[in-house]
């Protein structure tokens, strides 16, 4: 690979995307931050409070310490069983994807449709969806012997989220992993037939590792998004049955705005982000570093 | 390559799972609400467009949904335009901090709106945007913006750099070369951004309905307004929120081709 030149004028070219994201960025975190280091008598008197709000959101034995790893405990998992059906589906799906021809415009438009739907909608559709008497998928579920009812059982509100979640964002990996795919030059593939090469031997040598830059944007994003996840438990479950689906923003929001505890909710939400931003680095690095030594 | 049949039957059967709900809510916005809450109905029996009319009837809903549309349009823009050189700038310049501003930037994606929805709200309240489509356009280049550089870098390590080279030999300034010979190169880079822009935008909810009151109430913020008016009307929500699906499907039916010709985001 050839080395960038050096050019700090490019500084420059980079100002107004600075200018755009700082003015959103900077100070709502910094009145987040402010929060999390204050107590407050009420009445806007706010005094220094050093880490105390940090040690009591660290601390499992506090009440907040458990609420907090609980929570955490729960997007972690959701996060990893979404990313698991997700990023194997799409590809699957993506391979599966008529090459040309008129059928390929419908097929785009229709799995993109979902990602197009307003969070608050989804949310209103697997409502009367999901439910046993009146919904077409909880009387389905019922209808094969399954007990399911994704208010009052955890384990059916948990799988409810998650086939969501599957439902409404597989189709951004499918559509990434398709343009990747079809970026592919044919030459490849005329290869490959002359070797003889099987259909599993194509998909590892060839497919895999072009689709890799895709992959990076397709499982970034989706990590970010389930590991934030907030509206369909929020409008879905509630957060319940119980506190089975409390994920971090849920509890987040009920401390902060329901409780008004604003130290804590500030200091959860900054270990929250530092912990998102901590994963994504780990993932963003393992992905460009496998490209570099492809590269080399 | 040749293919069996069992990849169509695959995809065929996805795409079915896919439109379930979907056809579930073009269902219930068809159907009036005791016959919703009163029994499981695979089809309408007595469609009704009534809701439909409803809303295309009552400005309240008909102003809300320009308000959405023409955020989204505004951030689709300023996103597209300001991360143009940005991405220009990172893929082709080593310049002082580039790779821990790229992932900075990158941060903001992983800021859970939910947890800064407040101080959103006293910011854009501060600076006198409140309840305006731009406070919304801008609060959504948060994520937009930096989403937008990292696509085009992708898009933009695809063209050769000695593109570059001859056009500045040629003796191009540096905008002239952008805008009349770069730009035209990585149109379709420019199409797909636009639609990962807009679509995060129009979904995005938390943030637009926390920064606006009256004048520029969102057509989401509408449509929570009337869970509580008069217990839950489910079929004037179904019958919203499948009419919030057609913009979307009206873009992704024009950058359907940038998809199908395929990108790889970097070297090929």
């Amino acid at each position: 690979m050839i080395e960038k030149p050096i050019n700090n004028r490019a500084w420059l070219l980079v100002l107004p995307v600075l200018a755009f994201v700082l003015f959103s960025a900077l100070l709502p975190m910094m009145t987040v931050v402010n929060y999390s280091l204050q107590d407050s008598m009420g009445a806007n008197n706010f005094f220094w409070n050093g880490d105390a709000w940090f040690r009591d959101v660290l601390n499992p034995s506090t009440d907040i310490g458990a609420r907090f790893f609980d929570a955490l405990g729960r997007n972690l998992s959701f996060s990893f069983a979404a990313l698991l059906i997700e990023v194997p589906l799409g590809i699957a799906i993506a391979l599966c994807l008529p090459r040309g021809g008129w059928a390929v415009g419908p097929c785009l438009v229709l799995i993109a449709l979902p990602m197009l739907i307003p969070w608050n909608v989804v949310g209103t559709i697997w409502q009367i969806f999901a439910r046993a008497d009146i919904g077409l998928f909880g009387a389905a579920v019922n209808g094969l012997g399954i007990p399911y009812n994704d208010t009052q059982n955890p384990v059916s509100a948990w799988i409810t989220i998650v086939i969501i979640d599957v439902w409404h964002w597989t189709p951004l990996v499918i559509l990434l992993s398709y343009a990747g795919l079809r970026a592919i030059p044919d030459a490849f593939y005329q290869a490959a037939r002359i070797d003889a090469a099987s259909r599993w031997a194509v998909f590892v040598n060839i497919e895999l590792p072009k689709l890799q830059k895709v992959l990076v944007i397709a499982v970034l994003l989706r990590f970010m998004q389930t590991f934030m996840i907030y509206t369909e438990p929020f409008v879905v479950t509630g957060g319940g049955p119980g506190s089975a689906t409390t994920f971090l923003s849920i509890d987040l929001v009920k401390i902060a705005l329901g409780q008004v505890d604003l130290g804590n909710a500030a200091a959860m939400s900054l270990i929250y982000n530092l912990i998102t931003i901590t994963l994504c680095w780990i993932f963003y690095t393992i992905m460009t570093q496998l490209d570099r030594r492809r590269d080399a | 390559m040749r293919r069996g049949v069992m990849p169509r039957v695959m995809l065929i059967a996805y795409l079915a799972m896919l439109m379930l709900p979907i056809y579930w809510l073009i269902n219930l916005s068809l159907r009036p609400n005791e016959d919703i809450m009163s029994r499981m109905a695979l089809w309408p029996h007595h469609p009704t467009l009534e809701k439909y009319f409803f809303i295309l009837n009552d400005p309240t809903w008909v102003h809300a949904f320009g308000v959405s549309l023409t955020y989204v349009l505004i951030n689709t823009v300023i996103s597209v335009t300001v991360a143009l050189p940005a991405a220009y700038a990172f893929n082709r310049f080593s310049f002082i901090g580039d790779k821990h501003l790229f992932f900075w930037l990158l941060t903001n994606l992983m800021a859970p709106a939910a947890v800064y929805a407040m101080p959103f709200f006293n910011l854009y309240y501060a600076v006198g945007l409140f309840d305006t489509v731009w406070a919304v356009a801008l609060a959504h280049c948060l994520f937009n913006v930096p989403l937008a550089v990292w696509i085009l870098e992708g898009f933009i390590g695809g063209v050769p750099r000695e593109i570059d080279e001859s056009a500045a030999i040629d003796g191009y300034s540096f905008s002239r070369f952008f805008i009349r010979i770069f730009l035209p190169l990585i149109a379709n880079g420019i199409g797909v951004t636009a639609f990962f822009c807009f679509m995060f935008s129009w979904v995005e909810q938390l943030l637009a309905t926390t920064l606006t009151a009256t004048n520029a109430l969102p057509f989401a913020a509408v449509m929570t307004r009337s869970y509580s008016v008069s217990g839950m009307d489910w079929t004037l929500l179904a019958a919203a929120g499948v009419l919030t699906m057609i913009p979307g499907a009206i873009v992704i039916w024009f950058v359907r081709n940038h998809i199908a010709k395929g990108f790889a985001l970097g070297r090929v």
